[in-house]
């Protein structure tokens, strides 16, 4: 597991925030809580998505458009690292 | 044979035999007398089969207001298969207009302003916005049957632009309504098994459109919501083609469109779907262009009067 960039954080629950419809308040959600199970749902994703590859300017490689990737704050900080590296 | 071997060959069998009509558009077909009666059998039948159900009968117009449309979140997940009713508003010279680009062949359709009306790409959306409120306990079923428009041209005739489908739909509860799902396709599964039919379930996933799209796939398909079944239509080599759904929507028309469990929770939803145009062409590439020579056991279960 690798350190996540503050930013990176702090950009994914910004949109967790925004578009996220989680069933509990976001700052009770730990980083390797599954928002699944916190309400998070299919339709949610993609706009929560959409805001983290605006805000960090990164775009997710086809390979990592699935429900893993959403799984978890860390989930979606690896994702966005992996991300990256892909450019 | 190829796949575009098989289809071309199924296609020109339905036309020679005027099972089928060419429009001049791909996927738009006038349907002959065979195709008729064979429709009204296979319909009879399903309705006999869900006839337990006890569902309230709901038919709609092919067209569905832009707010009803709305509601469902249908554009954000599939663009590519929507469709607009587009109307003329205009006053004389918008009309002067229209005949100048008309004679000189041109696209005077783009002279035409959205009217308000979205093509209904799905049976049962209509329903929603008629039930919105509270459900009696154990929920409630409906029988709906209404035309599709899905923008997907294709020289397949079992792939039309505008088709059929026959819903049995159930708003409840989470377990009512998977249950209902999970019911219905065995029970739809052995009624196409008595026409001859070889089907088979399988988990699907919608088209959904783009990047966006895949997740919403990868979801659907992960979190088990869609069965079809599926049938050969062209050969054991070729994809067989699904010809019923199964869906559980979870919360995603109860929350839309506001309706409520009778404890007072967002309803669940789930429906099972027959395409009746697949169904119906799926016989007769199965038993061949003839009705009158197709196995007796298949007639006497479509038409047991003769």
């Amino acid at each position: 597991m690798t350190d996540h960039a503050d930013g990176d954080l702090a950009a994914i629950r910004e949109a967790l925030e925004k578009f996220g419809r989680l069933n509990r308040p976001l700052p009770e959600i730990a980083d390797d809580d599954d928002l699944f199970a916190a309400g998070f749902t299919s339709h949610a994703t993609v706009n929560v998505m959409l805001a983290i590859e605006d805000a960090l300017a990164i775009e997710f490689p086809d390979e990592l458009l699935n429900r893993t990737t959403f799984a978890s704050i860390t989930a979606l900080a690896n994702a966005a690292a992996q991300s990256r590296g892909s450019r | 044979m190829s796949l575009d071997g098989a289809v071309a060959d199924l296609r020109r069998r339905l036309l020679a035999a005027g099972v089928l009509a060419e429009l001049g558009e791909p996927g738009v077909f006038g349907l002959g007398g065979a195709f008729t009666r064979v429709f009204d059998a296979v319909d009879a039948l399903y309705v006999a089969a869900f006839a337990h159900l006890r569902a309230d009968v709901w038919r709609f117009p092919p067209v569905e207001p832009r707010s009803l449309f709305e509601r469902t979140d249908y554009v954000a997940s599939f663009p590519q298969l929507t469709g607009s009713i587009g109307v003329f508003a205009g006053g004389a010279a918008e009309h002067a207009e229209l005949l100048r680009v008309r004679a000189e062949d041109g696209r005077w359709e783009d002279l035409l302003v959205p009217g308000g009306l979205m093509m209904g790409p799905a049976a049962c959306h209509p329903l929603y916005a008629v039930i919105g409120g509270t459900l009696p306990v154990g929920g409630r079923n409906y029988d709906v049957l209404g035309s599709c428009f899905r923008h997907e041209p294709s020289p397949d005739p079992m792939r039309l632009q505008s088709f059929r489908m026959h819903e049995f739909v159930h708003a409840g509860t989470a377990a009512s309504a998977t249950a209902h799902r999970d019911e219905a396709l065995p029970r739809l599964a052995a009624m196409l098994g008595s026409l001859g039919l070889e089907v088979a379930d399988v988990p699907a996933n919608d088209p959904f459109f783009g990047r966006t799209g895949k997740i919403l796939a990868s979801n659907q398909r992960h979190q088990a919501l869609k069965f079809e079944l599926v049938t050969p239509v062209y050969g054991d080599d070729a994809p067989p083609v699904a010809i019923a759904s199964a869906n559980y929507h979870e919360d995603h028309f109860g929350t839309a469109f506001g309706i409520f469990d009778a404890e007072g929770g967002v309803a669940r939803t789930a429906c099972v779907g027959l395409g009746m145009e697949r169904t119906v062409l799926a016989l007769f590439a199965r038993h061949g262009m003839t009705t009158s020579e197709w196995p007796e056991p298949v007639r006497s279960v479509l038409w047991p009067h003769g």
